[in-house]
């Protein structure tokens, strides 16, 4: 590859490689400390039982300024009476703090989705919990690349 | 700081002194792009919708200046200028335009400030004060949507000429010029940044790297950090004369105040 | 000048139908984890509530965190009950707090 071609080679192009990189010679998997994501979680909700599904978190997968990330929220579920999501809460991995945003919800939204927008302090994942009127708790998890952190340190 | 610029830069330095030799072309009237199109979905939809948009505030707090009775003449814009949605339609889009009694272009927001000063019996807004950039971006959004027409004749000619220079001019540590990049490369990715052909269409824009509004010269500000170049001071001729030659480089393309750029 | 806020809702909607609404608002969500040129951390400003009434009544509630983008940008869904009000209100660090309304006409 000649100099003119290499530069020219994508960030995004790097990162992937990079991240394939990481997860070959990570793997298997070392029965590791929980990460802040799930301590804080945990924190939340104790041992109760988290289900995966019902949730979905929508986010671009590649951003390139993480100051300000697009993300809806969606969970499958009737809104009535006595059926409906009460609380959203959402969680990232590598910010400096594990919270997102938490929501409360009564079955008067009709549908439980919200979209706001986010600071990610580089590629990490997130995870959104709701807690059903039954009491039951369901997951959802989305990774995203993030090419340019939020601007966490520098002043601008 | 210029994040993205840091890194792209060096890498485009390194890439020209590799090549011996340099085709230099200006872009053909038919090929200009806005760096909108350049933009994700995301992004684009920010600055589409006026309620996602967060420039919106700023018109929001410029629309409320508008009628704001200011300095000891205890006047504000609306009580000689009437309805901004009328008089102040397209005005952003010629401007700079050139002043008879300054023999010189003056910018949008020198012009606000000149009837701050002569009109309002005020004093002139800084630059970059929430202020300022509410008013222009007031004025901005009433020319959104209308071609870029600044006025090209034998009394702005030599400015226009004059920011070509400095726009041509290799400058900075890194010995780069402005055309290096949004002439020359434009379109090319480097170090993951798809370098935009560098039109002043959105200002004052929401940028979210800022995250906030800001305007075309602290843009251009940013643009001669990532050169490793010295940045003129705020308000300077060379700062004019540069956002007029680029007004008159983007004629005919369409005003999209206030915008959102990554 | 004060903090300004942008609220889009229908003006009229059919009862029972579920409405979008878009809330916008001007703060700088300063995260508390950046250091100034000074060396020194700067002190987080943030908003860290936000709720919705109809009529009087709680309909939404969140918590806002330092990971909610500046400009606090929420989108979110309710039932068309009644004609009245919504009223939207923003609470946050340093005394910070706005209240802003808006009318809707159910039919
Ligand atoms: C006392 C009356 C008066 C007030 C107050 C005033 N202006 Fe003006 N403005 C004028 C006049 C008259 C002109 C035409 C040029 C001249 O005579 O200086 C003008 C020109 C302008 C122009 C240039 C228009 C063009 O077509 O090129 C802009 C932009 C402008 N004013 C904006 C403002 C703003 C913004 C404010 C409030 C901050 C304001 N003016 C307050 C009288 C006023
Ligand atoms: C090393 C390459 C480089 C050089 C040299 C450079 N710029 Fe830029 N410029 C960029 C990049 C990259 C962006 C897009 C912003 C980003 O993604 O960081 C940009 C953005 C811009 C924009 C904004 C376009 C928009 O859509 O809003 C303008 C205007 C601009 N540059 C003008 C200039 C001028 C004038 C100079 C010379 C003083 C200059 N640039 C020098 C790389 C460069």
């Amino acid at each position: 590859m000649d100099a003119m071609a290499r530069l020219l080679i994508t960030r995004r192009e790097a990162v992937l490689a990079g991240a394939a990189a990481l997860s070959a010679s990570a793997l298997p998997a070392p029965a590791a400390a929980l990460g802040q994501m799930d301590t804080a979680i945990r924190n939340v909700f104790g041992e109760a039982t988290i289900r995966a599904g019902k949730v979905t978190l929508d986010l671009p997968p590649l951003v390139e300024n993480g100051n300000t990330v697009p993300m809806t929220v969606s969970v499958e579920s009737p809104m009535t009476k006595d059926n409906y999501v009460k609380a959203i809460h959402v969680f990232n991995d590598k910010n400096p703090q594990p919270n997102v945003i938490s929501l409360k919800l009564s079955p008067r939204a009709g549908k439980a989705v919200i979209a706001t927008r986010i600071r990610l302090a580089g590629t990490q994942k997130l995870t959104a919990i709701a807690e059903m009127s039954d009491g039951t708790l369901w997951s959802g998890t989305e990774e995203v690349v993030v090419t340019l952190a939020a601007c966490l340190e520098d002043l601008p | 700081m210029e994040k993205r610029l840091r890194l792209v830069a060096p890498a485009l330095a390194i890439v020209l002194a590799a090549i011996a030799s340099l085709a230099f072309a200006e872009i053909p009237l038919s090929q200009r792009r806005s760096g909108y199109e350049q933009m994700s979905r995301e992004v684009k939809a920010m600055q589409d919708d006026d309620t996602s948009n967060p420039a919106s505030l700023s018109v929001l707090d410029g629309e409320a200046l508008w009628t704001r009775r200011e300095g000891s003449a205890q006047k504000s814009c609306a009580d000689c200028h009437h309805d901004a949605e009328t008089s102040m339609r397209g005005v952003s889009a010629r401007y700079p335009a050139f002043d008879a009694a300054k023999r010189r272009p003056l910018d949008i927001e020198q012009r606000i400030n000149l009837c701050r000063t002569e009109k309002q019996q005020a004093t002139p807004l800084p630059f970059e004060s929430r202020d300022l950039l509410a008013l222009t971006a007031y004025l901005g959004k009433q020319s959104r949507g209308m071609p870029i027409a600044v006025i090209s004749d034998d009394d702005t000619k030599p400015f226009i000429e004059a920011g070509r220079q400095i726009y041509a001019r290799r400058q900075g540590q890194l010995n780069l010029s402005c055309q290096n990049c949004h002439d020359d490369n434009a379109g090319q990715k480097l170090a993951g940044v798809e370098l935009p052909q560098g039109h002043p269409t959105g200002y004052p824009l929401y940028r979210l790297e800022w995250q906030s509004l800001g305007s075309l010269q602290r843009r251009l500000r940013n643009c001669l950090f990532g050169m490793r170049a010295e940045p003129y001071a705020y308000g300077a001729d060379e700062y004019v004369d540069l956002e007029l030659f680029l007004m008159w480089r983007a004629r005919g393309m369409t005003v999209e105040t206030p915008a959102v750029r990554p | 000048m004060t903090a300004r806020a942008l609220i889009n809702v229908p003006r009229k909607a059919k009862r029972g139908d579920v409405i979008e609404i878009k809330t916008l608002i001007s703060h700088v969500m300063e995260s508390g984890f950046r250091t100034g040129t000074n060396g020194k951390t700067i002190p987080r400003d943030i908003i860290t509530s936000f709720a919705c009434t109809y009529n009087g009544e709680e309909i939404f509630a969140t918590q806002f965190y330092p990971a909610v983008a500046a400009n606090p940008f929420v989108t979110f869904y309710t039932i068309a009950t009644d004609n009245g009000t919504l009223a939207f209100t923003w609470i946050g660090d340093n005394g910070f707090e706005v209240t802003q309304e808006a009318k809707i006409v159910v039919e």
